[in-house]
């Protein structure tokens, strides 16, 4: 499998996947896959369900392990079952698409949990940090209430805010929008716009075309567990390459028309 | 023979206290233990969960009785001798955490997967993880079924009293013995053990039902 034109230069390079094949007991789930991204770069991963897409972002913060290849996040090789994998996955946020914050803490609580127990920061600190990161997810104001008071795009947010805390060299999102009623979308592609402009690496699962035209500087299309096709948004919707792309974006943008 | 008088009743009633007191060291050697077999159960480590599911194994599948008796009478062939005390407050403390174990390794997992997930992609370790994450949403589950089964330990503590460990059960017995008068007796103790359980049975199910409620 060959990258496209922009691979990016040896020196900036934060994540390299080579050869990863990962399977859930005989059934292969990732397969062969070959991917580099660059500092900065903003990927966005499409696919049929089932096609290994959350798989594939799951590996490299090692939420999953892969059987065979290589996952190196800034130079070092990385796997689940190695001294000092919390070393790794402090520097890559995620953010999931059911939310995933924790029910019996404040939004503040959430945000300022993890910059404190692990990066070993001060109370004071970390809530000036989170009101921050709050207030660029637009919710300031919710800081004191428990997630179960938000709405579904409010908590997503939170969500957000609550890993850059973490100030982290990565972010990944596993469809994000996906589990948000259709109003509350925007808001939440809107701070992930945002973070993007910001010079944020970013991976992103997500059907939100409108998202990869936007802001992505690559596109990636995954289908039964492999790379099918990697290309410049423009060149992705405009004039795909692979059979299977074309028919699947024929599917969701009919999908979107229907709506 | 003597009469059952009111120095008779005292001596029962104030019998009360080595029950309740039984029943606490019981909850919380069995609370100790519990924590360890409930986080073993659910490790990563498979011998670590084997070792734990087979200790669950065996004191479930055991009466209650017969631990009793093998505390009271397995440390004698090594030499060691433990009183009637020991051997209750050992045997009971082993019985409860496997229950305990057993009761908060399922609180544990109801914990939904999004929840370590969100916790392990923040960098936090496994102690961190659990005791700020984990456990705090697990107690609240926890809770109701822990308190059944401290009602099922308090009417457990009576059993002691097959190994002469003068409780409440055993002090209505050397009363009845001298007076025989067993309905009175152990109609009075049947009703002190409900006074004792009856309160802590509701409030069990006052928590499960506003759990039910908070998950709604």
């Amino acid at each position: 499998m060959t990258i496209s034109a922009s691979t990016p230069a040896a020196g900036d390079v934060m994540i390299e996947m080579r050869q990863v094949d990962k399977f859930y007991g005989d059934f292969q789930v990732l397969r062969n896959i070959d991917l580099t991204v660059a500092r900065g770069e903003r990927i966005v991963v499409c696919g049929p369900s089932g096609s290994g897409k959350s798989t594939l972002i799951r590996c490299l913060n090692q939420l999953e392990e892969h059987q065979a290849g290589e996952i190196v996040i800034e130079g070092k090789p990385v796997h689940a079952s190695m001294r000092g994998i919390d070393l790794v996955r402090r520097e890559i946020g995620m953010v999931f698409q059911s939310f995933n914050l924790f029910p019996h803490l404040t939004v503040l609580e959430n945000c300022t949990l993890a910059p404190m127990k692990v990066r070993g920061l001060g109370k004071a600190e970390a809530e000036a940090t989170a009101r921050m990161y709050l207030e660029r997810v637009h919710i300031p104001e919710q800081a004191l209430k428990y997630p179960i008071q938000l709405s579904g795009g409010q908590q997503q947010r939170v969500a957000i805010a609550r890993s850059l805390c973490m100030n982290p060299k990565i972010m990944l999102f596993d469809e994000p929008t996906s589990a948000l009623d259709p109003e509350m979308v925007a808001e939440v592609l809107d701070v992930m716009v945002e973070l993007a402009e910001s010079g944020m690496t970013m991976l992103v699962v997500t059907h939100e075309m409108g998202f990869a035209r936007k802001v992505a500087d690559r596109v990636i299309f995954m289908d039964a567990g492999e790379i099918v096709e990697v290309a410049p948004p423009e060149t992705f919707f405009s004039n795909p390459r692979s059979e299977r792309t074309r028919k699947f974006l024929g599917q969701i943008l009919h999908a979107k028309q229907q709506h | 023979m003597r009469e059952l008088g009111p120095n008779e009743i005292l001596f029962i009633l104030a019998a009360v206290r080595w029950t309740l007191l039984l029943s606490l060291v019981a909850f919380i050697g069995g609370a100790l233990g519990g924590l360890l077999i409930a986080l073993a159960r659910t490790s990563e480590l498979k011998w670590l969960r084997l070792l734990a599911n087979g200790y669950i194994k065996l004191f479930q599948g055991t009466p209650l009785l017969m631990q009793l008796f093998l505390a009271f009478f397995v440390p004698g062939l090594f030499g060691w001798s433990v009183d009637p005390w020991m051997a209750a407050a050992i045997g009971l403390s082993l019985h409860a955490s496997a229950f305990l174990g057993e009761i908060w390794r399922g609180a544990i997992e109801v914990v939904p997967r999004g929840q370590w997930e969100a916790a392990t992609s923040l960098g936090l370790r496994y102690w961190p993880k659990m005791a700020l994450v984990i456990a705090p949403q697990a107690v609240r589950i926890a809770i109701p079924p822990t308190i059944g089964f401290l009602v099922q330990l308090i009417k457990g503590t009576s059993l002691a009293s097959i190994i002469g460990f003068v409780e409440l059960t055993r002090a209505a017995q050397v009363i009845n013995n001298a007076t025989f008068r067993p309905f009175t007796i152990f109609a009075l103790v049947a009703v002190v053990y409900y006074i004792i359980c009856r309160p802590l049975s509701a409030y069990s199910k006052r928590m499960e039902q506003k759990l039910q409620v908070a998950a709604r």
